[in-house]
């Protein structure tokens, strides 16, 4: 009996150590917000403007809609899905360190966002504003 | 049980059934036990996780298989992950009562069963701000998320 509950212990401590090595590595990310301007940057060929990347997140576009209509005017607050009214956790990286560390899932949303709002891909240049206007967002 | 006698076994027996009532009374939690984590990276980003079985198998494959016009919105995965997200609702999709094999729009709102279940709610009811419309599911089904859809816990907000 003892031998089984002690068998049974150690099963839980390796599975919540798997759990955390696996949360861990997935939010681990493989990139960060500077890393990303400069190789948007390097893709546009040109500097970027914060000020410009602002403006861009703010402007309302062909669907009505703008970068800040669910991340927020605010990106370092909590933002609302326009449509489905989900939470979305902050968008600038200084609040929420989790945001533009994984190039892949940068690239997916740029992707999928940039279509809902402008029904076409954002530039490299538009990409390198937007990051330069977020990174430093406190 | 030999060492019980005859009214301790009828005690027993009584304890075990009316113990037993509530759960087998209960709706059964719609989530499955373990949520594909792709499943609530990809799709719970945006909106709740519906759970697969309230939407036939057929609905899903529609679903899954036109996600760069998803409602209005591009939500296009990497292949991989359309893939194994597809695989998962396959296995688990359409196992609620009544779910039929399609519903206009392939909209969990506008099956059947939905409908029926929902037949005494007012329109105005839908429209309030706190509710924001039938997708909402957790406005009212506070556990929704965990699939947890049980009657007697609905709170109808104002």
């Amino acid at each position: 009996m003892t031998s089984s509950i002690s068998f049974l212990f150690v099963r839980r401590v390796l599975l919540a150590l798997g759990a955390l090595c696996f949360i861990g590595s997935s939010q681990a990310g493989d990139t960060q917000p500077d890393a990303l301007l400069s190789q948007y940057q390097q893709a546009a060929g040109q500097k970027a403007d914060r000020l410009r990347g602002q403006k861009f997140f703010n402007a309302t576009a062909a669907n009505d809609l703008s970068c800040a209509s669910c991340h927020g005017v605010s990106p370092v607050l909590a933002g609302k899905h326009a449509s489905t009214g989900k939470t979305i956790a902050p968008l600038a990286p200084m609040v929420n360190p989790e945001r533009f560390s994984d190039s892949a899932k940068v690239e997916k949303w740029f992707r999928r966002n940039c279509k809902d709002v402008l029904n076409r891909e954002c530039t490299s240049l538009e990409k390198a504003d937007v990051v330069a206007y977020l990174k430093d967002l406190k | 049980m030999t060492f019980l006698n005859w009214t301790q076994r009828v005690c027993v027996s009584a304890a075990l059934f009316l113990g037993g009532l509530p759960l087998a009374m209960a709706d059964k939690p719609l989530m499955p036990a373990t949520v594909l984590p792709a499943y609530k990276a990809e799709c719970a980003s945006c909106h709740m996780a519906y759970p697969p079985a309230m939407l036939s198998k057929s609905s899903w494959q529609r679903i899954m298989g036109g996600l760069d016009k998803h409602y209005g919105t591009d939500a296009s995965l990497d292949t991989a992950t359309e893939r194994q997200i597809s695989a998962w609702l396959q296995a688990q999709g359409g196992t609620y009562k009544r779910v039929e094999a399609s519903s206009p729009g392939d909209r969990l709102t506008t099956t059947t069963w939905f409908e029926k279940k929902h037949r005494k709610i007012d329109k105005a009811v839908w429209a309030r701000k706190s509710i924001n419309g039938k997708a909402q599911c957790q406005a009212c089904h506070q556990g929704a998320d965990m699939g947890d859809f049980e009657d007697d816990r609905v709170r109808i907000p104002l």
